[in-house]
């Protein structure tokens, strides 16, 4: 017999925004859940009408999708809040953006398309940079070479339960070598699967396959989150909502 | 070059350790000042681990406070963890603040608040990495000046080589005093060098500068006298006391951490200090007199500071709560303000009795009702009046019975055990009182859920308190009463599954105890501990009783005493006490006269309302009691955005 909580449901969820942000710079030291409480905290600052869950414990509608590793930085951060009232998108990502700590920046926010699907099933492939100190372009495309030749690096990965040993190479679906002297970069763009390979997964293979190994550790930016298309792109999963929308301002200016 | 940023040389190292958020700084309302226009740098250390240190009220303030002055700038530093240490170590790179990651070093005060004595290990971690010598005599005019805070700063003689001062009692005044010290010194070219600046640090009211105060001991061991070695400075140092809280809102704008923190919650403190006069409360008793906060200044601190955070719970914090004259009024109106905006209103209390249970429904009418806790302290009646902590057994009952009536599930009740003159009889009963409590409270509320959680922990016993000469039960005795205790609960599993029970042993506690009641001796032993690996004394998975007892015997031999000297021992009334010349106010007659009383289980009223000077603070320190009622109430918030 739980304790009932009084007074009427809380208001429904009216408008669905959706949103793109970076962590930057020292707050790629963020874990996932730093980000949560942080967002969380911005949006009753910034007084954004969140829809809450209903019972005794109401939560503010967010949902995350997918979240960059704790320690390395992102330019494509992506989740869902459901609003109890409608505002219209570019406010409310001035709002929380100004309400944030510098290093999370809120780079987009477009209304959720009726019908369009969820974002997490927009998302199955991210794009990464990962600069590795120390180390010569020439040697890197060497060592990639190698990496990108086999059809399997199995690499010891910590998760929750402990070491797990993961496959590196088969998620890889390209990777190519840049940066400058003595600052190699690595373009990878990796497909999303469970348990997930992450960078310091293929920079570990690297060292696996090829004994290439930073002094000091790599530095990865997330670039890009998607669907990756046949052409080897990571596709923008806002796109589909904003089309939507701009589908939609169209019609009714032709009315 | 002084105050550059470490950060480049630290960033490498972040990536290879655990939680590297807390060493990042950018917090919501950090401020970050630029070094060359300030004349005074202040480093704020809490000696624990950023997520305990971070919501710490104290340094919060003083960091505002500071900063507020165009002259000095202040950032905040924490205890590193030993995985980053060895990086720091293996790369040469310093403690450093997390603001802009400056060098402590470089820092012209390192202020350290002490909540607990278990930090001091941590103090000296600090010390080494910061590259500041450990022993205060060692260190030039070019290090910075380490000041000691915080309520174990009422006795520092224990840290007395590694501090240059202590600030006692409130340090919102002091900071700027010490500050106008500090920056008339540099200005004037830095004149006698550290010696002089030291000497008039001494002279600023509240502030105890250890080496001007020598230290001698008699053949028993015990002290001989604490004579000053200048004639410039005071024989006695006397606490500081903020008079008006209403005139030092402080935090304004509390800092809210990306990385989780131990109270995920902003606090308004609406009254400092207590006069119910609990004989084991050190903070009860240095913190004299009660000075409230205003209803209309909680108001505003609350409305002003849930607007700066984006909190969604605010905890009215005090040393218990539900005495402020005007709380049923503040719970009332804050929770009429608040209504529908999912926000949390809480209030840590001790007190046990219905009003307080009263105070808890209101609160929690706009949110969650977690649970409730209650702190009777003692578990038998006789014991609770040795504390001064009267409540009879039926009483207790009744409040929380009404609480489970009232729809809390989880009622947690707080003890102590090894009070003096505790036998095992007076632990047992809690078990009694534990089986009794869910009894009535499965018939009150006609369900079998509800649950009873006792939390116990060994008393350590502090000084400026009336237990400041007991004897300190022994780690055997602590933990042989817990057991005792575990096995009456559980003898009855119908009831017995409705109690959990949380404790600590006792082993903790008796180096707390050395610490706390140790002179300038137990130094070695701090410094002993430290080398030998010793951080993080308040965490179970890095202290080790066994290193304490081991530094103990072999530093503190060659002066003929021992762990148990410092400990288990009585001390009689003529024992001049390490901490004597530290003037809290207490008059050590009426402290001793009250050990006496708690012996033949007398109460002593509460001076809030029976008029009352015996203790002393009011008229030594020039202080009188603050209470309302101010009459005034709270509006309803304008209502901003939507």
């Amino acid at each position: 017999m739980a304790r009932s909580p009084e007074g009427p449901p809380p208001p429904p969820t009216v408008q669905k925004l959706r949103l793109r942000y970076a962590k930057r710079g020292p707050l790629r030291f963020a874990s996932h859940r730093d980000l949560a409480r942080a967002l969380e905290r911005a949006l009753r600052r910034s007084r954004v009408p969140m829809a809450y869950s209903a019972g005794f414990t109401p939560h503010p509608k967010i949902s995350y999708v997918g979240a960059a590793p704790t320690g390395a930085a992102s330019e494509a951060e992506y989740l869902e809040i459901g609003l109890a009232q409608r505002r219209d998108p570019e406010e409310v990502r001035a709002a929380l953006d100004a309400s944030l700590p510098p290093g999370i920046d809120v780079l987009e926010c477009v209304e959720a398309a009726e019908g369009g699907g969820s974002l997490a099933d927009r998302i199955d492939a991210a794009r990464w940079s990962i600069e590795l100190p120390g180390i010569e372009p020439a040697e890197l495309s060497a060592a990639l070479a190698t990496f990108l030749a086999r059809d399997e690096v199995t690499v010891a990965k910590r998760t929750k339960n402990g070491l797990r040993d993961v496959d590196a190479r088969g998620p890889v679906a390209s990777a190519t070598a840049g940066g400058a002297a003595g600052r190699a970069i690595l373009h990878v763009v990796v497909r999303q699967v469970t348990p997930a390979v992450r960078p310091d997964d293929v920079v570990a293979a690297l060292a696996a396959v090829a004994d290439l190994r930073p002094p000091s550790p790599p530095r990865a930016v997330r670039e890009a989150q998607g669907r990756l298309d046949d052409s080897g792109t990571v596709a923008d999963p806002l796109g589909p909502d904003r089309a939507a929308r701009t589908r939609c301002q169209g019609e009714h200016a032709a009315v | 070059m002084t105050g550059e940023s470490l950060y480049p040389r630290l960033e490498p190292l972040l990536a290879q350790v655990q939680k590297p958020i807390q060493y990042v700084g950018g917090e919501l309302n950090a401020q970050v000042k630029a070094w060359d226009d300030v004349a005074v740098h202040w480093a704020l250390m809490y000696p624990d681990a950023y997520e305990v240190g971070l919501p710490n009220q104290g340094l919060m303030i003083l960091y505002e406070v500071l900063n507020e002055r165009p002259d000095a700038l202040a950032e905040r530093t924490y205890a590193v963890w030993p995985d980053l240490a060895a990086l720091m170590r293996a790369h040469g790179v310093g403690q450093f603040t997390v603001d802009a990651h400056r060098a402590v070093r470089d820092f012209d005060v390192l202020g350290v608040s002490f909540a607990t004595e278990l930090g001091y290990t941590n103090l000296l971690e600090a010390l080494d990495l910061a590259g500041i010598p450990l022993h205060a005599v060692d260190r030039d005019e070019t290090h910075p000046v380490v000041v000691a805070g915080g309520h174990a700063a009422f006795n520092p003689e224990p840290i007395a080589d590694f501090v240059d001062c202590a600030v006692l009692g409130d340090g919102e005044q002091a900071v700027g005093d010490v500050t106008d010290v500090v920056k008339a010194w540099k200005e004037s070219g830095r004149p006698g060098g550290r010696e002089e600046l030291l000497a008039r640090l001494a002279r600023v009211d509240g502030v105890y500068v250890p080496r001007f105060h020598a230290v001698s001991y008699g053949p028993d061991g015990a002290i001989a006298a604490v004579t000053r070695t200048r004639d410039d400075v005071p024989a006695r140092v006397g606490k500081r006391t903020v008079m008006d809280l209403d005139e030092w809102p402080y935090p304004k704008t509390p800092l809210v951490p990306l990385a989780e923190s131990v109270h995920e919650r902003m606090s308004v403190e609406i009254f400092r200090g207590c006069t119910r006069g609990c004989r084991f409360c050190q903070a009860g008793m240095i913190t004299r007199p009660v000075r409230e906060r205003t209803i209309t200044g909680i108001g505003s601190m609350v409305d002003q500071g849930l607007r700066a955070t984006g909190y969604e719970e605010v905890g009215l914090l005090s040393l218990s709560s539900a005495d402020h004259s005007e709380i049923a009024q503040v719970a009332k109106e804050l929770a009429d303000r608040y209504e529908g905006t999912n926000t949390g209103l809480s209030l840590p209390s001790t007190r046990v009795d219905a009003f307080n249970v009263t105070l808890a429904n209101e609160l929690s009418r706009n949110g969650r009702r977690s649970g409730l806790t209650f702190a009777p302290e003692g578990g038998s009646e006789r014991i609770r009046r040795v504390i001064n902590k009267t409540v009879s057994k039926e009483d207790l009952v009744r409040t929380v019975t009404t609480a489970y009536a009232n729809g809390w599930q989880q009622v947690k009740l707080y003890f102590m055990c090894g009070l003096p003159t505790e036998t095992d009889e007076d632990v047992l009963e809690i078990a009694e009182l534990a089986v009794e409590v869910i009894r009535a409270g499965r018939e009150a509320s006609g369900r079998k859920d509800i649950r009873c959680t006792v939390s116990i922990g060994g008393f350590v016993p502090k000084p400026h308190t009336p237990f400041q000469w007991a004897g300190q039960a022994s780690a055997e005795t602590i933990d042989h009463r817990l057991r005792v205790l575990r096995q009456a609960i559980n003898a009855d599993r119908r009831i017995g599954r409705s109690i959990g029970l949380r404790y600590h042993d006792g082993k903790p506690g008796v180096i707390e105890g050395l610490l706390s009641r140790g002179d300038r001796r137990v130094g070695r032993v701090i410094e002993r501990v430290w080398r030998e690996g010793g951080r993080f004394d308040g965490w179970s998975e890095h202290f080790s009783y066994e290193r304490w007892v081991a530094a103990a015997a072999e530093e503190l031999a060659p002066f003929g005493v021992d762990l148990d000297w410092f400990t288990t021992r009585e001390r009689t009334q003529d024992e001049v006490l390490p901490w004597d010349h530290l003037d809290s106010g207490l008059d050590k007659e009426w402290l001793w006269d009250d050990w006496q009383e708690a012996l033949s289980e007398e109460e002593v009223a509460d001076c809030r309302w029976t008029p009352c000077y015996d203790c002393g603070v009011c008229p030594t320190m020039g202080t009188e009691i603050q209470i309302g009622p101010t009459g005034r109430s709270l509006l309803p918030l304008t209502v901003v955005g939507h």
